[in-house]
């Protein structure tokens, strides 16, 4: 189905990643944000509290991220599509809600614009250090879904394409921005409603007493409905049964974590959203997201000047990590270069991916600014040795 | 009489409609204070007339945040302290729902206090019940926001030294509309209190005092759960309207019960439309409205 022209801000704007990413949630259909305020992702709720009177929805801010990150929860459940936005120190904070999201099968999305950490950090400075904290954050086993935006148009792009993977696989979904992104002015367009692809809840047509909340169908997916419909369902952090009453034994346990990591690790291949330059045939690979690829990209031309075989592979959706791409590329490019402004996150998995078929080169930044060109070209000449 | 002539008076449970038959034995010891609070609740929403599809049920963890999963409601069984900003999402995404918050004393003003306070200042429209039997019940009988001075419990092993919270004059300070405490030996009165709370529109805190054999009257020598109904019979003052500064809870001392505030204020949506009415004119579509007509 097509955006709800409401919410739609068709036309040539000169926004900011943040502001570009509140239009690409309310395009999307979002109608329920609850936040607290957290540098420099505050620009999204911000605007958001003042565009939504007139959409027709509610914003709330918040006691802290703890109750942001389970009042979203509730507001889907109550039907609407719902978002959450933060930085580091508030995404720590939301932990314990991603895995109640995760077990409830709840679509929502964190915005989460990457600031340097640990704890309180560089507040007004990026880095993309929350990479492994998106995937692994909460406790027990559980897959989420994430994308990393590398411009104010992708804020706005790729966060309709968050809303609709959460309805697809009932997951949360982290939009990982990092403050340069978020604060970098650009031009974005907002096509028309009618240009705009939106999936809608997988709502249920059973009737109540031929319903099961929990009971998924071959796509691992359950059906959802709402508070209110008459279905008398019940939703529990446990670990639950079909009919979603706690069953706390081995059995249930294997049998609904087991579904809930496989509901995204089958469909890890559709999940692959990569954009590749030159890869085919390259001696040097260089991967990267976010931000740090629009300065990986200058790298990569500084280096064929230089004669250097080099491709770029940008992660789009940077988890589930396209590993059997990388897997790919590893049995023919004698080397990747992974740039990331983190001390080696993501690194680890193409790692994991290349399993010792060629050199993985690590360049790793603290954060505060983004990568010098310089840096990267230095290690992709010495991976091309 | 026979069998025969019993068969003949069997009726069913007047609760029972209201319970998920399925998920019973319920986990609740012998003697323990929250199902007759359950009971008081069933009554009430009968009483309430309610659609019980438009009512929702919202607990966080432990003993009484098991309550959800028992009712056949709409039933949400969250995680530890955050019933209450779960249901605050749920009531602003649909405002046709009637959202009750059912939970104990430590998980809604010991780890989810904050979200207390500021649901009550924001006279979000909640029901919380909040069933207070002084202690930590599912972890073992640890010390609780609420466990009197001089009471021992396992992480106060030599008797409680840390001044407990007075839970209506918390939630009345806060801007709570309707407050009230009773105990489970006053069912008629908690019943009341829940259908005029399920009836009043805003933060309603009912507190409902009730024993906790295994982990809190055991171990403070006080008897099983009957001997602590006597108590409440015994010590309790029903002073109706009374300053909830005067309501504080002592250690087996006297104490009073009753209905403490009631009260109008505007809820936080009646407020925000109302504002927003008034600032964008005639282009505001008031949000929620079939409930503000309700």
């Amino acid at each position: 189905m097509h955006a709800d022209p409401k919410g739609v801000l068709t036309g040539i704007h000169f926004i900011d990643g943040d502001h570009a990413a509140c239009e690409g949630a309310l395009a999307a259909g979002c109608r329920f944000v609850a936040g607290y305020p957290i540098t420099p992702s505050t620009e999204v709720v911000e605007r958001f509290a003042a565009r939504i009177p007139l959409v027709g929805g509610v914003f709330i801010q918040m006691e802290d991220e703890i109750a942001s990150s389970i009042a979203i929860l509730g507001g889907a459940w109550a039907g609407k599509k719902v978002m959450t936005v933060t930085s580091g120190p508030g995404l720590s904070l939301m932990m314990e809600h991603v895995g109640l999201a995760v077990i409830t099968e709840t679509p929502c999305v964190i915005v989460d614009v990457q600031r340097g950490g640990p704890s309180t950090g560089l507040p007004t400075l990026p880095a993309q250090a929350d990479m492994m904290q998106a995937k692994w954050g909460s406790h027990g086993d559980y897959e989420i879904i994430a994308l990393s935006p590398n411009s104010p148009q992708e804020c706005f792009d790729l966060i309709v394409k968050a809303f609709n993977l959460a309805e697809t696989y009932r997951v949360p979904v982290f939009f990982m921005m990092d403050e340069v992104v978020g604060h970098m002015t650009e031009r974005v367009v907002i096509p028309a409603p009618e240009a705009i692809e939106i999936v809608e809840r997988k709502w249920t047509l059973k009737k109540p007493d031929e319903y099961r909340a929990f009971q998924a169908d071959d796509d691992m997916v359950p059906e959802m409905v709402k508070a209110g419909d008459g279905y008398r369902i019940h939703v529990t952090g446990l670990t639950h049964d079909d009919r979603g009453y706690p069953a706390m034994n081995p059995q249930a346990q294997d049998k609904l974590v087991t579904r809930l990591v496989n509901k995204i690790r089958a469909n890890r291949d559709k999940l692959v959203d990569v954009r590749e330059d030159g890869v085919e045939g390259a001696d040097v690979v260089v991967v990267s997201f976010g931000i740090t690829s629009r300065v990986a990209a200058a790298a990569v031309e500084a280096a064929r000047h230089k004669g250097v075989k080099v491709g770029h592979l940008r992660l789009v959706i940077t988890w589930p990590f396209p590993a059997k791409r990388i897997k790919e590329l590893a049995g023919r490019a004698k080397a990747f270069v992974v740039p990331e402004l983190n001390m080696g996150q993501m690194v680890l998995e193409v790692e994991r991916a290349v399993a010792g078929k060629a050199a993985v080169i690590s360049v790793p930044h603290a954060g505060g600014t983004v990568h010098e060109p310089e840096t990267i070209l230095a290690r992709i000449m010495e991976a091309a040795q | 009489m026979s069998d025969a002539d019993l068969l003949e008076f069997e009726i069913e449970n007047p609760v029972a409609p209201y319970l998920r038959q399925e998920r019973l034995p319920h986990i609740w010891c012998p003697g323990c204070g929250i199902g007759t609070t359950v009971n008081c609740f069933a009554r009430a929403l009968t009483e309430s007339g309610m659609n019980l599809d438009q009512v929702a049920i919202v607990s966080g963890i432990g003993c009484t945040g098991r309550v959800a999963g028992y009712l056949n409601l709409d039933s949400f069984h969250t995680t530890h302290g955050r019933a209450i900003p779960f249901a605050t999402g749920l009531k602003l995404a649909n405002p046709d729902l009637k959202v009750v918050v059912y939970s104990g004393d430590g998980d809604l003003s010991a780890i989810g206090g904050n979200h207390l306070v500021h649901a009550a200042r924001r006279n979000m429209d909640l029901m919380i019940v909040c069933v207070n039997n002084f202690t930590y019940g599912m972890t073992g009988g640890q010390v609780a926001p609420t466990t009197p001075l001089g009471a021992t419990q396992t992480t106060m092993p030599y008797g409680n030294f840390e001044n407990p919270f007075n839970l209506p004059f918390l939630a009345d300070a806060c801007g709570a509309v309707y407050v009230a405490r009773w105990t489970v030996y006053h069912v008629k009165q908690l019943a009341k209190a829940m259908l005029e709370g399920l009836r009043k529109k805003g933060f309603v805190f009912i507190e409902a005092l009730a024993p906790c054999p295994t982990l809190y009257s055991r171990r403070n020598r006080l008897g099983d759960g009957v001997d602590q109904l006597k108590y409440y019979k015994e010590h309790s003052k029903i002073v109706n309207g009374s300053d909830t500064k005067d309501v504080g809870l002592t250690f087996q001392g006297d104490f009073i019960v009753g209905k403490f505030v009631d009260r109008e204020r505007p809820t936080w949506l009646d407020a925000m439309n109302a504002h927003y009415s008034q600032h964008f004119g005639e282009k505001y579509v008031p949000y929620g409205v079939s409930h503000a007509q309700n």
